[in-house]
């Protein structure tokens, strides 16, 4: 595989990364410690590369009615300023990734603009899914993944930090900016402004940000936003603490939840399915199909949150036991570091997923006693 | 780089050996391994009074991310576990030399172990 590397890799290394592939990307897994990084973004913020993700334009005329037909969700139904979470499914309903879509103020000439944000791995495939899909729209689809770079801080501290970049006379279009919106912000970045598109979206289960740029002004904005932190406010934070923090906060992730083998309402995702919409969409028949048929409410399996009773984690791919039969498997697992018992996320059959019901995990042998609960784990106060 | 303590041998395993009394030693893991696992949460040592044998499983350590076996570098019975680092695990991180040691054996027999020299440059640590 080959191997990517972010406009932020000399940072990195600068900080003393330690790092690991993802997606065929070298990102940082952690800076110090995966644990203080964790404690940070809970507490005050942390600074995150996510360069690895995809960033896939898609414009014109008939670029709502498009991604209407491409994703499972109604994009056309989105405001201007919105960000909406969806899938793009294939026929058979499998979850070729989940994605995030911005939908833009329109162009000069009045053409729609949508920006599409897929996971690393999945980036490829997701841009070339859309063209194909595009044959009979009036739209453009652009990759810009190679040329875009995108920072997180997320945390509670994110905001008073980022307002340190922005002019006072914009500082409202930061705070007033809503979850799962999108706007352009002057920042000020290596002594000029630069409009950048900041959205409060992130994975972490904080308030936060995405800050989309591009990789010619990656280094600077993030030197500029470690600059402007004060001592303890902000910490670089790896993939490591971003794989916990979001399984604390209930967040599936591609390749471990969520499968071309799965399906929306095994994982919990069918209100993120529009079978509302009048128009067709790819996967339409078969998630109807899975829907009448009970898939993740009567039948199969399903997503469930597992909290641990004793110390030891369960971990990706343990089986998970009913009276030591194998009712389910693991899918993503560790200590949680904010709550201090184990977490775990596993699809287990559905007469077994009750909040409450009493399952085991498989440790290498040893039966460990779980409990089904609500997701997420952790909520953050507001 | 991670420090490789040049007092002590090691095991292929990254368990460090230190020679106390007699035939007693005392077992940790190397500042390698620990860089490796990351932040460390659980560990589960052999009982004392146990028996081990060289080269074979004889505990777990469990870090954030997971979970490795922990060998046996020598033969023999268990006579101390640390049970500092059975309460707070991170101990082993911060000080994987010192306090951070896990357990003491009455050893019979080594395993093949290695100089702090030989461990080092085989694992990229630093003497």
């Amino acid at each position: 595989m080959t191997e990517n590397y972010t406009a932020l890799y000399e940072e990195h290394k600068k900080l003393g990364a330690s790092f690991t592939d993802f997606g065929g990307w070298q990102m940082p897994l952690k800076y110090s410690s995966e644990l203080a990084e964790h404690h940070a973004v809970r507490n005050a913020a942390g600074l995150f590369d996510l360069s690895h993700m995809g960033e896939v334009w898609v414009t014109g005329p008939d670029a709502a009615a498009f991604l209407d037909y491409a994703l499972v969700g109604k994009i056309s139904a989105m405001s201007v300023g919105k960000a909406k979470y969806s899938l793009i499914c294939q026929e058979d309903g499998g979850i070729i990734d989940d994605l995030i879509t911005y939908r833009r103020p329109v162009a000069e000439d009045g053409t729609d603009r949508f920006l599409v944000v897929p996971n690393a791995g999945n980036a490829v495939v997701v841009a070339e899914a859309l063209a194909e899909r595009a044959a009979n729209f009036d739209v453009v689809v652009d990759d810009a993944s190679a040329d875009t770079s995108l920072i997180a801080v997320q945390g509670p501290k994110a905001e008073a930090i980022l307002l340190r970049l922005v002019p006072a006379a914009q500082h409202e279009l930061v705070t007033g900016l809503k979850y799962y919106a999108a706007v352009e912000v002057p920042f000020m970045v290596a002594g000029s402004s630069k409009d950048l598109l900041l959205a409060r979206t992130g994975y972490t289960g904080e308030d936060g940000f995405e800050i989309f740029v591009d990789n010619a002004d990656a280094a600077a904005l993030w030197q500029a936003i470690s600059a402007v932190a004060e001592e303890g406010e902000l910490v670089p934070a790896g993939l490591a603490c971003r794989d916990s923090l979001r399984l604390e906060a209930g967040m599936p992730l591609y390749g471990n939840e969520l499968s071309r083998e799965g399906n929306p309402y095994a994982a919990g995702l069918g209100p993120v399915v529009s079978l509302a919409k009048v128009s067709d969409f790819v996967g339409r028949a078969a998630l109807e199909a899975l829907k009448a048929g009970g898939a993740g409410s009567t039948s199969g399996r399903k997503l469930v949150g597992l909290k641990g009773l004793g110390r030891r984690a369960g971990r990706g791919h343990y089986p998970v036991l009913k009276d030591g039969n194998v009712v389910g498997e693991v899918t993503s697992g560790q200590p949680s570091p904010t709550l201090g018992y184990p977490v775990a996320l596993a699809y287990v059959d559905v007469e077994h997923s009750e909040v409450g019901t009493a399952l085991d995990i498989d440790l290498r042998g040893k039966a460990e006693p779980f409990e089904v609960v609500a997701l997420p784990f952790y909520k953050r106060q507001k | 780089m991670a420090k490789v303590a040049p007092e002590l041998q090691y095991s292929d395993e990254h368990e460090w050996v230190a020679r106390e009394a007699g035939n007693l030693v005392s077992i940790g893991i190397s500042a390698v391994a620990t860089d490796a696992l990351g932040d460390i949460v659980y560990v589960d040592l052999p009982e004392v009074g146990a028996t081990v044998t060289a080269g074979e499983t004889c505990g777990e350590v469990e870090s954030t991310k997971s979970v490795s076996d922990l060998y046996s570098p020598v033969a023999g019975e268990v006579t101390e576990t640390n049970s500092a680092v059975v309460d707070d695990p991170a101990l082993i991180n911060s000080d994987p030399y010192g306090a951070g040691w896990l357990f003491k054996v009455a050893a019979e027999s080594d395993g093949p172990l290695l100089s702090a020299e030989e461990y080092a440059s085989k694992n990229g640590g630093e003497l």
